[in-house]
């Protein structure tokens, strides 16, 4: 059990880095979506 | 796993947004419109020839091989463009793009499907609406950036091919991630207190399995084949149309549609569009597949209803059925996976599913040319307004109802048509009719 813990805690800054690299590009995309969308409100 | 197939599926979602680069093709190259929407129409029709004939190649090699591949040949297609660009051979371009660069689609389309589903067996259909979102999302992180980058590199030939280069290079090491990270479950392995034999006490799911050469054998895989058929056709309809339509729409009434509203429009189909398949694929976890179906199919029929009956009355109308109608053709996507899985089993459901993605090919052309031909049919008649699109959206609504028929008829896979059942000791590696 200690043996699984220490793999995991090992493994969380590969899946923060996972998580961010496919995130931060995703953000960026619905950040442009929304200004998009501000212009089917706006007129 | 989910960032490995997140990866792959967000880098391979940039074809939704080939779209950016045709009037600089076009201007560039003189080309025409229809020249300029060959090589993202030969890349969808690539996606679901190499999604069908790939998917037992990436159920026997694994799905690191898959995205592998599908990484050297989605950036190919760039690398080969930028070539076909610089050198004015359009023909480059085309075979770039949409012959190497579908490939890339095809292959990377199926790669996660199946390992998912093996990582997440309790909760399939939020498992794969997690990866085909990530489809629909990725023309929202490439339209813009394309844009961005045509702007700073020139619009000119040699603008376009250095952003196809920097697209394959980007898009190379992007993906690897996918690559590097993506695991396969050890055999056996089971999430913590999850009993499949209990989830398989509800209707359709199954613990069986079915290779892939038995699959197209059964009334079920065709039923399913024309539920995903039409319900792509509906949605395909609108969104392909969405910005003119919206416009022609409500061109005689008081509150007229502007273009930039009219890419606002479009811009909230792209993200019902992709919230429906993480949205309603999770849901079917918890309904099941068939009742999901059957909203999908039914509740859509009466969206289009609404759509056809209030005509330019109420633009909110227009806008909220919209809504609902991309939800329900992305939530199509993201839960057939699931719903292959409960009728055939995890053993090949990869390259099942490939083979039913031949339905979206069809849809793909048949959605566009209904909308089209007869939005064009009804102008040359002098007609204006909703009139140019009621005929299609009573069609729609046939089809629909057919692809609710098609899914009421689905029902348990026959045991004639199962593995047989091995001990421990014997691995289901070389299936009876595998391919």
């Amino acid at each position: 059990m200690a043996h699984q813990s220490t793999r995991a805690s090992r493994h969380t800054p590969l899946l923060i880095l996972a998580w961010l690299w496919v995130g931060l590009p995703f953000a960026y995309g619905v950040y442009e979506l929304i200004l998009k969308l501000t212009q089917l409100f706006s007129g | 796993m989910p960032p490995a197939a997140l990866a792959v599926h967000l880098s391979i979602g940039q074809a939704y947004a080939w779209s950016v680069f045709k009037p600089p093709l076009e201007k560039a190259l003189d080309l025409s419109g229809t020249a300029s929407a060959l090589p993202f129409q030969l890349g969808i029709v690539m996606l679901g020839l190499s999604a069908a004939f790939g998917g037992p190649l990436v159920e026997r090699n694994g799905p690191r091989w898959a995205m592998f591949i599908s990484m050297v040949c989605f950036s190919s297609g760039f690398l080969i463009s930028a070539l076909g660009v610089a050198t004015r051979q359009y023909w480059l371009v085309v075979l770039g793009y949409g012959f190497v660069g579908g490939i890339g689609l095809g292959i990377g389309y199926i790669s996660p499907v199946s390992t998912l589903m093996k990582w997440f067996p309790d909760r399939p259909g939020m498992a794969t609406g997690i990866a085909i979102m990530g489809f629909g999302g990725g023309a929202l992180i490439a339209s813009p950036w394309s844009t961005q980058m045509l702007s700073s590199f020139g619009a000119g030939t040699g603008g376009i091919a250095e952003t196809f280069l920097v697209h394959g290079l980007v898009y190379a090491l992007f993906m690897s991630l996918g690559v590097f990270l993506v695991r396969v479950p050890r055999d056996g392995w089971l999430p913590e207190g999850w009993n499949p034999a209990a989830a398989a006490t509800r209707a359709l799911v199954t613990t069986a399995n079915v290779s892939a050469r038995n699959a197209i054998r059964t009334p079920q895989f065709w039923c399913l084949w024309v539920v995903l058929c039409f319900n792509v056709t509906a949605g395909i309809g609108i969104l392909e149309k969405a910005a003119p339509m919206i416009q022609d729409f409500f061109a005689h009434t008081a509150t007229p549609v502007s273009a930039g509203a009219a890419a606002g429009f479009v811009a909230l189909l792209s993200l019902a569009n992709m919230t429906g398949r993480i949205v309603w694929s999770s849901t079917s976890d918890l309904i099941g597949r068939k009742n999901m179906y059957r909203v999908y199919l039914g509740a859509g029929a009466l969206l289009y209803l609404v759509i056809a009956l209030a005509g330019d009355s109420h633009n909110f109308v227009f806008i909220l059925c919209a809504i609902g109608i991309l939800s329900f053709y992305g939530g199509g996507f993201a839960t057939v996976p699931a719903y292959l899985k409960d009728l055939f089993g995890t053993y090949q459901v990869g390259a099942i599913h490939g083979r039913l993605l031949t339905a979206w090919s069809i849809a793909g052309v048949l959605g566009p040319l209904i909308v089209n031909a007869i939005a064009d049919s009804q102008e040359a008649a002098g007609k204006t307004g909703p009139a140019l699109y009621t005929t299609s959206l009573y069609i729609m609504i046939g089809l629909l109802v057919i692809g609710f028929v098609a899914n009421e008829l689905i029902r348990p896979v026959s045991d004639k048509y199962h593995e047989p059942v091995l001990t421990s000791a014997e691995p289901l590696a070389t299936p009876q009719g595998g391919s």
